[in-house]
């Protein structure tokens, strides 16, 4: 029973871990706690460590078969079973299956005098009793730190404490120490001092009226561990740990293309759409329809019969099914057939961890195949922006892993810095359309162009984008001399060219009506002098014909002259002529 | 020691039977002496009217719970009401005293 910390010298070359079953923790620390040592957990009211003892002990007998011992300075067997039944363990169920024994010790002060020598082998005792009675692996403490309040002489506590982590080592049980976060140091009361093996740090800090549950762990001797803050939440199946790295870049992906909704953002994408399971970045500046392009996909989605869930975090789903159907979407059908489904909320509702806890639960419960965020930058008033990029990186890991294709929105203030804020969110998107308004001739115009589309060949071109009754329309700017040409100027701009492609016309047509004119005068022209050449040949007929008919004449005179006067009778010759009929 | 005031014998109005509890482990030093500095006070002040029950923990661990025994020895006053805890090997017999409410019970002697 009185053993020493110094017989528990034992071989460490690779050190045996305790996995401890906390969603994410045993990721971070590549395994779990350190079996056979103490841990110790820090942190402040309220930020959950005696959940993460309990977690601890609850998987360690649900899932790995490991007993374990429960000693609690601060609350009741009967509280603890309570509170921890809130989040799904069942606590009474298995101390009467003798797979946690609890034991709540009452320490009070005020009750206790103390007089003389005295050591903590009661403590020694009731733990020994507690972890053979059910052979436990196990065990936390649950906060020692009441010992210093409760006991007056503090040297012979810190002797004990010392004696006991020693003991508990030998005693070969991976032990949980909780302990309150002191104002410089770790602990209120310098536990740390007897804990060096691993030491872990909760923290809820309060950013902008908001907290954050942060875990960090400070220390693994032996170990190598993510040191970052991670962030971690308490939702209702017990703690999870978030690592930005608990996903490699491994995700299984698929050549599957999904139309957009609008046939003209397809053509832009070498006519087929996304990817399925690719995340798209939508950005723009208030007022150039990011939602409504984004309800086009939802309701391009719902049509191929998808599951799509819609997360808004500026509109309530009414609001978005009344404004979708100004524009000609029908959504309210899909979300009754239950293919389409809203989650709105406020972003300041709770912490950005909370939020993401929440969409992990949503997502795990509908399990949609398409994903709408709207818009992600709402998330970001929550968080810091390093803690807004971790949280999309994990969402996007997420959602890819599960080839869920997710459109995020992303609302942008003026043009300056545009590309420049969002650059760092851009690098884990596949595609990223870019909706901007354009100002020119005293009015604003939306374009769209896609910057970039990761593994496919995309349009450069710059879309004007209308908006009417009947849905989204996506049009051929103007680019000319005087640069992109939208709006009115765009239509002015077609107005001109027709105008000028009608007068040409016009022109054209006169010009040939004109030659026809010549033409036609020319051709008259041309008769004219036919008829008149016509005219001097007949003449020319009638005269030779009258010359001929005169010479015959004359011939016929001579001759009857001739006969008359008795002639040598000469053959007359014989000529063909014609009748003359009129004379000219 | 301050035997002086252990050493006046006191009187009891009305006689009742106090119930003691002293919680040791084995046969530690520490317990021994707490055995033996009760044994005084109580042949003293509560001659013929106290019950002494010594529980050796290592014999009897499941009944450590039961009255929140943390430190070794801890004598528990069970009766009379309300229950007391005195942990440490008792060297103070003033301040047993005061713990034990003999104290109160001499003075209106």
């Amino acid at each position: 029973m009185k053993s020493n910390g110094a017989n528990s010298a034992q071989p460490v070359l690779p050190l045996p871990k305790c996995p401890t079953g906390i969603r994410g923790l045993d990721e971070i620390t590549r395994g779990g706690l350190p079996k056979g040592r103490p841990t110790l957990i820090c942190g402040g009211a309220g930020c959950g460590k005696t959940l993460f003892g309990v977690e601890f002990l609850v998987r360690g007998a649900t899932r790995f078969g490991e007993a374990g011992v429960l000693m609690s300075f601060e609350e009741t067997e009967g509280e603890l079973i309570a509170n921890v039944g809130s989040l799904g363990f069942d606590l009474g169920g298995l101390v009467r299956k003798k797979k946690i024994a609890l034991d709540y010790v009452h320490i009070e002060a005020s009750e206790i005098q103390e007089n003389g020598e005295y050591d903590l082998e009661g403590l020694f005792v009731r733990l020994n009793h507690a972890i053979d009675s059910i052979g436990a692996k196990r065990v936390v403490l649950d906060t020692l730190e009441a010992l210093f309040s409760g006991l007056k002489n503090e040297s012979i506590l810190r002797s004990e404490l010392r004696r006991l982590f020693g003991w508990l080592k030998a005693k070969g049980v991976t032990t949980v120490i909780t302990a309150e976060r002191g104002r410089d140091q770790l602990t209120r009361n310098g536990l740390e001092e007897y804990v060096s093996d691993c030491v872990i740090l909760l923290e809820h800090p309060l950013n902008d009226q908001i907290a954050t549950r942060n875990l960090r762990v400070v220390k693994y001797r032996g170990s190598l561990h993510g040191t970052n803050e991670f962030p971690f939440l308490i939702g209702g199946d017990g703690i999870s740990v978030l690592p930005i790295t608990s996903l490699g870049l491994n995700h299984k992906i698929s050549a599957e293309r999904i139309a957009t909704g609008i046939p003209r953002l397809d053509a832009m994408l070498s006519g087929r759409g996304f990817f399925r399971g690719s995340s798209i970045l939508l950005t723009g500046t208030p007022g150039t329809g990011k939602t409504i392009v984004a309800a086009n996909f939802a309701n391009a989605a719902c049509q191929r019969g998808e599951r799509t869930l819609f997360f808004s975090f500026e509109e309530s789903p009414n609001q978005i099914i009344r404004n979708m159907h100004s524009i000609g979407l029908r959504l309210d059908p899909y979300v009754k057939r239950g293919i389409l489904r809203f989650h709105s909320a406020r972003p300041s509702l709770y912490g950005l961890e909370m939020h993401l806890a929440t969409m992990f639960k949503e997502i795990e419960k509908f399990k949609p195949l398409v994903v709408i965020i709207d818009p992600i930058t709402s998330l970001m008033d929550v968080g810091t922006s390093s803690e807004c990029r971790g949280m999309v990186t994990r969402l996007v890991d997420y959602l890819k892993a599960g080839q869920v294709t997710t459109l995020f929105t992303s609302l942008t203030h003026g043009g300056h810095s545009l590309h420049q804020s969002e650059a760092a969110m851009s690098s884990l998107m596949d595609s990223w359309l870019l909706l901007q308004d354009v100002e020119g001739n005293g009015e604003h115009n939306r374009v769209l162009y896609v910057l970039k589309a990761r593994g496919m060949a995309h349009s450069n071109q710059v879309r004007e984008f209308l908006i009417s009754n009947r849905g989204i329309d996506l049009v051929d700017a103007y680019i000319g001399p005087s640069g992109v040409l939208t709006g009115s100027a765009r239509a002015a701009q077609a107005a001109r060219e027709k105008a000028e492609a009608l007068a040409s016309k016009q022109d054209a047509a006169r010009r040939k009506r004109e030659l026809e004119r010549k033409g036609a005068v020319l051709e008259r022209k041309i008769s004219g002098l036919r008829s008149e050449h016509e005219a001097g040949a007949e003449e020319l007929l009638q005269i030779d014909t009258q010359v001929g008919k005169r010479t015959r004449l004359l011939n016929t005179e001579r001759t009857e002259l001739g006969r008359l006067r008795q002639a040598d009778s000469k053959p007359a010759p014989r000529r063909k002529a014609k009748n003359a009929k009129e004379s000219p | 020691m301050k035997r002086k005031t252990a050493d006046r014998p006191l009187v009891p109005q009305r006689p009742k039977l106090w119930q003691l509890r002293l919680y040791v482990t084995d046969q530690t030093p520490k317990s021994q002496v707490a055995f033996s500095n009760l044994k005084k006070i109580c042949e003293i002040h509560l001659k013929g009217r106290y019950r002494l029950k010594v529980i050796d923990l290592l014999k009897h661990p499941h009944l450590a719970k039961g009255d929140q025994i943390l430190a070794i020895p801890t004598l528990v006053r069970k009766l009379p009401n309300p229950i007391r805890t005195i942990i440490g090997n008792l060297s103070d017999f003033d301040r047993v005293l005061i713990g034990l409410d003999l104290r109160a019970t001499s003075g209106r002697d």
